[in-house]
């Protein structure tokens, strides 16, 4: 079993953060499990992203031509990842604000209105969390519980009250993509 | 210890406290910014210490003077900065005071870039100033082996009295991965009999680093020569990878190796006899192994993140028994695996007569006379 996913967006969407919380809760399910930033001489409201790898053997190369998961929070990452994806990969973007038209028909694509249902929760910066709802509920590599455990274990403990928004957050998540795949069902069997 | 998500430059640094060192000098640059800023914090904690200097020549010069004093002393810098050091690492190797450097390589030459890169090599390995000499020059290629050797790194400076090179590229010293620390090592009781610590009641001690007769310098280089045959013989390291039946052999160190190692497994699926020789040690080389290898292997590959700096050295060890072919990525391009399979597969369709039972896509990368060089 390898999952690989790239997590892109703007500098401040907790795009590096979302990828830091699947590592530990990757290494806490015992798994292998690579973080690679992307780093350089970044600038505020440039783009940031990282790859996730996680395996359950030794891992060798930290970084991946082609990942099976790409979790998109703008329309620059849509973009650019679109094409990197792989053949039958999953696409998930954060459809409050993107807009670019996808062109590979093969791929899955996963709309998730994040940032809009983040506000309503009440925190728009929860986006990168409803995001990562709809990547536990596409690709089933760990459960549920275990990325509410390491939340709870390496979340910072200055704000205690964002925790549980945080999990409300992830339920969303993994609801809006159950309700996604849903459709598809519907649409598969038409 | 329970396994933690550790960033590379972090995970040495902590590696570094834990095997008691005493004293850290360097100065910011990336990408091994986050080792200097660990330090910053942790040494002052720990009653140890940090300081941050004016440069990179101070920098070193003041490592000289701790290690002179018999404290266990180390640095941390990226290419530029420690092409500034030289010099004062070649006054370390002359005196033989136990040191720890840690390069985190960046893309070159001049200011290059900020991106991961294996093109200092030569620099480190044939040498890493003017003078004979060579440092012991160990290659992590994940966080784990990042930690274990800088505790080794201590105790190989100390017991030859000579300089230790952690070497490895921006991708591991950026990246995070669980690994274990060991736990804290006790602090030595006692100085090292031949440091600086104040001569009353005893012989008075005296290190230098210039000898002013020839025969005199000559005698010191001869001695510092044996010291490394000593090195060459008890302490070559490697890691090795589906080398049983392999009929094809690649060679990659640090990042390179472990990308490699993706491709190996690949080629593996396809039926290529193919595994990875992954040096840890690269001053000592693993000629001896790599020689013993040449006997019955078809070919080699060497990969790399530059124009082809170690695969001369592997080369020199084959000594023509099998072809060597290189592949490599420069100004920070860290190669894909897709891109190495298809090194691999060229190379063995090279090898051998028979028609090829398998098909490679790729690679993706177009490849130019640079990147791919038979010689």
């Amino acid at each position: 079993m390898q999952h690989d996913v790239i997590f892109c967006g703007f500098g401040g969407q907790g795009t590096l953060f979302a990828g830091q919380l699947l590592a530990y809760a990757a290494m806490d399910a015992g798994l292998h499990v690579t973080w690679i930033p992307s780093y350089g001489p970044e600038m505020r409201g440039g783009t940031a992203h990282c790859t996730v790898i996680v395996s359950d053997e030794e891992i060798g190369s930290p970084l991946v031509r082609a990942p099976s998961y790409v979790l998109a929070f703008n329309n620059p990452s849509v973009e650019k990842y679109e094409l990197l994806l792989a053949p039958n990969g999953v696409l998930i973007h954060n459809s409050s604000l993107t807009s670019h038209a996808i062109t590979r028909a093969e791929i899955r694509v996963v709309p998730i209105p994040a940032s809009d249902v983040a506000a309503e929760i009440g925190n728009a910066k929860l986006m990168n969390m409803v995001m990562m709802g709809a990547l536990l509920q596409c690709s089933q590599m760990l459960p549920f519980e275990a990325i509410e455990r390491a939340l709870e274990a390496h979340m910072s403990t200055r704000r205690p009250e964002l925790l549980a928004l945080n999990k409300r957050a992830l339920q969303r998540g993994v609801e809006l993509a159950q309700a996604q795949s849903a459709g598809l069902g519907v649409e598969a069997s038409a | 210890m329970p396994k933690q998500l550790l960033k590379g430059n972090e995970a040495i640094a902590e590696a570094a406290i834990r095997a008691g060192v005493d004293a850290y000098f360097g100065y910011p640059i990336t990408p091994q910014t986050e080792l200097l800023e660990y330090m910053a914090k942790r040494m002052p904690e720990l009653g140890r210490a940090f300081v941050q200097a004016e440069s990179e020549v101070a920098a070193i010069n003041m490592v000289y003077g701790a290690a002179c004093a018999g404290k266990r002393a180390m640095t941390s810098s990226s290419s530029p900065g420690v092409s500034l050091m030289q010099e004062g690492l070649s006054y370390i190797a002359g005196s033989e005071v136990p040191v720890v450097l840690v390069d985190v390589m960046r893309g070159g030459p001049g200011l290059g870039n900020i991106a991961p890169s294996q093109a200092d090599y030569f620099q480190m390995v044939k040498s890493a100033g003017h003078g004979d000499f060579k440092p012991i020059v160990l290659a992590p290629a994940t966080v784990q082996e990042a930690i274990d050797l800088t505790g080794l790194a201590f105790d190989l400076a100390e017991k030859y009295r000579t300089i230790v090179t952690l070497l490895l590229d921006g991708t591991l010293g950026q990246m995070m991965e669980p690994a274990e620390l060991p736990p804290m090592r006790p602090m030595p009781a006692e100085m090292p009999a031949w440091a600086l610590t104040g001569a009353a009641g005893r012989k008075k001690n005296s290190i230098l680093s210039f000898r002013m007769e020839a025969e005199d310098l000559e005698a010191h280089n001869l001695h510092l020569q044996q010291k490394l045959a000593v090195i060459a013989d008890e302490e070559v390291r490697t890691y090795e990878y589906m080398l049983d039946d392999a009929e094809l052999i690649v060679v990659g160190f640090g990042t390179a190796g472990r990308v490699s190692q993706t491709a190996v497994k690949q080629a593996r699926q396809k039926g290529i006899k193919v595994g990875l020789l992954r040096p840890i040690t690269l001053s000592p080389f693993p000629d001896r192994r790599l020689s013993q290898l040449a006997d019955e292997a078809r070919g080699f590959l060497v990969v790399e993140m530059n124009a082809g700096q170690m695969v001369e050295d592997v080369r020199l060890s084959v000594g023509g028994q099998a072809p060597v072919k290189f592949y490599g990525r420069m100004g920070g391009v860290v190669p894909m695996p897709d891109e190495i399979l298809a090194s691999i597969a060229r190379l063995d369709q090279a090898t051998t007569k028979a028609p090829p039972t398998y098909k490679i896509e790729g690679p993706l990368v177009p490849l130019t006379k640079a990147h791919e060089v038979t010689r």
